[in-house]
């Protein structure tokens, strides 16, 4: 235990390593709950794609392939500026700490912006699930509009809890950012970035489950 | 009746400790320290309790007679309904891990708190939010969908506060992952030097077990809680028949986290029986690594029998028969704890302190409320069953039975190190045993009742069901007046109770070396070092731990 450190001990950890060693291992099962809460989510989807492939591929097919493609790149880069933020704290780098951090939050808002729209879009297309619902598919002719419906639903819910988690992870990456402004990171106190950046890493790959299932099934048609 | 052999007639209360080094309401809503918040959670749960008590009261009155003279039938389903998400969300699944766990897991593991001392305040902030919302959802006039809140009742058709009483379960649900979360970190990093993994007391390894089906159990009801959430609030949904829907499916979802729940209700219940039965027959336990992987072996295959609550929803056969047989799996590692106890017991000194009368219910109760689950998972006899007093009989003897008569046994147990204080010791027998009478005579008639066909669920019966049913509601009177009696003596103990000294029962376990109550950081002079194995009592040495 480095003796610049002490104060950094919460007083019911015996040393540093023992609290990073406990912080992370928490971290991991708060993930490890996250993937049951969207595993939920994956299994009913599994459940009526089965039963439902027509409307499926129906509502899929008329996702908007770019937006999710682009969305999907920038979640992915976001991740790299994340984890080069982990690694500007770990090296005591206060400004290029910072620097990622920003723009990893700027790369989070502008997922969470395109997908606005994309919800815009579908509401003006009233492919909003409700009263007002209507959907009518020249290449599946078997999908049935309820069905269809119901994937509509299950998109909204899960792209919705998606966005929910990217909102709560730019929260703490303005946190963040505070902190860093401040100056209260260092080799020895990385552990906030570094946890965030597990969370961070974690809503990406729920979004790289979410792309393939949602905006890419049968494509060939 | 016993006598009170460790406790030197001397012990005086230690002038500082963790209840009296600060005394303002916001150094007990504020504090981060597990003791405290084990005794917030204490306080809660036991008005939670109550409330859930009087529901149960309620249903009983209303099943005296046959007719349905005291509530209309919506009555009488709002009645059972808050009994259940009462009892359920807000008792049994904190009760033993909330209170006991909080506030023995560090001192057993000789740490001075949980990992996350702030998380866990956190969680008891999520439990009453939780709590305030269901009390929310009562006030406004009740919810009736039963606590499994089945679609497409729950989803489309109940004209109640099914939305507030799914946010209660859904925040309270949180609370209960976090504390999960809490005791794994802990039992994984903060171990005292010397206590390996096999010297661990089992009480730790029980909760282990129970924290692992918390996190991993937990968010997928969270989840299908907002899926029905959403459904009522948006008009549409998941669940909905009209959209090609399966509310089947929200059973699936449903049963996926609420029948491993049923595990978060015993693991916990088991942990103390391990306790409790050692000390007061003098002897080491019987088979310590069975015991510890029971706990784990119920929670993984706990997660595999779900399906046999829907033998007769739509269910295909095959995969009701695959759930059956998974369902008489989880009975071994049952049966092995049960078997391990009574093995214990065999040539040990045994006394029969209260605790301990309370832990030959537990034995004697699960076994019965065991047995009886074999009946409901065998496919054949569950057709019989399926929804009649049977069920309601058998999940009580596991919950009540069980979990309950093991928060008692804990309680009691534990008492004088969370208080500093002793219990007058034949009272607190006395209601022990008030409190078997009063639930056999409560319960034992379900079954029967239950085997000859009543429903459960209906305000009125036949009337030739009433002579059973008096006799429940009679052993319901004095099963209230056994849970009643230990309020009293509880608070007569904590301003009157003789000193207990750090170890009144002479236990082992590192939570007995540190002053009762332990002050603040738990050990004063410095972390523990354990130099011997778990429930080094003087009988049975040649049980040795690898």
């Amino acid at each position: 235990m480095s003796h610049s450190s002490d104060s950094l001990v919460a007083h019911h950890f015996e040393d540093i390593e023992q609290q990073n060693e406990s912080a992370v291992l928490g971290m991991w099962l708060f993930l490890g709950q996250e993937i049951m809460f969207f595993g939920g989510l994956f299994a009913v989807y599994l459940v009526y794609r089965f039963k439902y492939p027509d409307a499926w591929a129906a509502g899929s097919t008329d996702l908007d392939i770019t937006l999710g493609t682009f969305n999907t790149v920038v979640l992915l880069v976001s991740s790299l500026t994340m984890a080069m933020g982990v690694w500007s704290a770990q090296t005591g780098r206060q400004k290029s700490l910072i620097r990622y951090l920003l723009a990893t939050l700027v790369l989070g808002s502008t997922f969470l912006v395109v997908k606005f729209f994309e919800y815009k879009h579908k509401w003006d297309y009233h492919h909003v699930p409700g009263p007002s619902f209507s959907f009518q598919s020249e290449h599946f002719p078997n999908a049935a509009e309820s069905n269809v419906q119901l994937f509509y639903t299950l998109y909204f819910i899960m792209t919705g809890m998606h966005a929910l988690h990217m909102v709560i992870g730019a929260g703490l990456l303005i946190w963040l950012i505070v902190l860093a402004w401040k100056g209260k990171f260092g080799p020895h106190n990385f552990m906030k970035v570094e946890l965030t950046g597990f969370y961070w890493h974690f809503v990406d790959i729920v979004w790289v489950f979410l792309f393939p299932l949602l905006y890419l099934i049968n494509r060939h048609h | 009746m016993s006598t009170i052999a460790a406790r030197p007639e001397s012990a005086l209360m230690p002038k500082r400790h963790y209840a009296n080094v600060k005394h303002s309401v916001a150094s007990w809503l504020l504090t981060t320290d597990h003791k405290r918040i084990a005794i917030l959670y204490l306080i809660s749960i036991t008005v939670f309790f109550a409330v859930g008590g009087f529901f149960a009261s309620m249903i009983r009155l209303e099943l005296l007679t046959p007719k349905g003279d005291l509530f209309d039938g919506d009555t009488y389903n709002k009645m059972f309904t808050l009994h259940g998400i009462i009892m359920i969300f807000f008792f049994l699944i904190p009760s033993i891990p909330a209170v006991l766990g909080n506030f023995l897991i560090p001192l057993m593991v000789g740490a001075k708190d949980l990992a996350f001392p702030k998380i866990n305040l956190l969680s008891w902030y999520l439990y009453i939010i939780g709590g305030l919302l269901a009390v929310w959802a009562l006030v406004k006039g009740g919810v009736d969908t039963g606590w499994t809140f089945y679609t497409p009742y729950s989803s489309t058709y109940a004209k109640t506060e099914v939305f507030l009483a799914v946010s209660a379960a859904f925040i309270a649900g949180f609370s209960s992952i976090l504390t999960g979360l809490n005791f794994i970190v802990t039992i994984h990093k903060m171990r005292a030097p010397g206590l390996t993994w096999f010297r661990l007391p089992l009480f730790v390894w029980a909760h282990y077990a129970t924290s692992l089906i918390q996190i991993l159990g937990t968010p997928v009801v969270a989840i299908t809680l907002v899926l029905v959430g959403v459904e009522r609030i948006w008009g549409k949904g998941i669940f909905d028949p009209s959209l090609g829907g399966d509310p089947v499916l929200f059973q699936h979802l449903f049963w996926f986290y609420s029948h491993p729940a049923v595990y978060i209700m015993i693991l916990p219940g088991m942990g103390v029986i391990s306790e409790v039965i050692t000390c007061f027959s003098r002897k080491r336990i019987f088979g310590y690594e069975f015991i510890a992987f029971s706990s784990l072996a119920i929670a993984i295959v706990g997660f595999l029998v779900w399906g046999h609550h829907m033998f007769v929803s739509t269910q295909s056969t095959y995969a009701g028969m695959v759930f059956s047989f998974l369902t008489f799996l989880v009975a071994v590692p049952s049966a092995i704890k049960v078997f391990n106890w009574t093995a214990t017991l065999y040539k040990g000194e045994i006394t029969f302190e209260a605790p301990m009368l309370y832990a030959f219910g537990f034995i004697g109760l699960f076994t019965i409320g065991g047995l009886t689950g074999l009946f409901l998972g065998a496919m054949a006899t569950d057709i019989h069953f399926h929804d009649t007093y049977f069920v309601v009989a058998h999940f009580h003897y596991v919950m009540v039975g069980g979990m309950v008569m093991g928060f008692m046994c804990g309680l009691h147990f534990w008492w004088p190190k969370m208080t500093g204080r002793m219990y007058p010791a034949t009272i607190a027998s006395i209601a022990a045993i008030i409190v078997f009478i009063g639930f056999n005579l409560t319960f034992f008639p379900q079954f029967i009742l239950g085997y000859l066909g009543m429903p459960r669920r209906y305000h009125e019966y036949a009337a030739e069901f009433q002579v059973l049913n008096v006799m429940s509601t009679a052993g319901a009177s004095i099963l209230g007046v056994g849970y009643a009696i230990p309020g009293f003596y509880f608070m007569w103990s904590l301003f009157f109770g003789p000193a207990a000294g750090p170890n009144p029962w002479g236990a082992k376990g590192l939570e007995w070396q540190t002053q009762s109550p332990p002050t603040t950081f738990n050990f004063d002079e410095g972390q523990p070092i354990v130099v011997e194995e778990a429930y080094a009592y003087s009988i049975g040495g040649s049980e040795s731990v690898s």
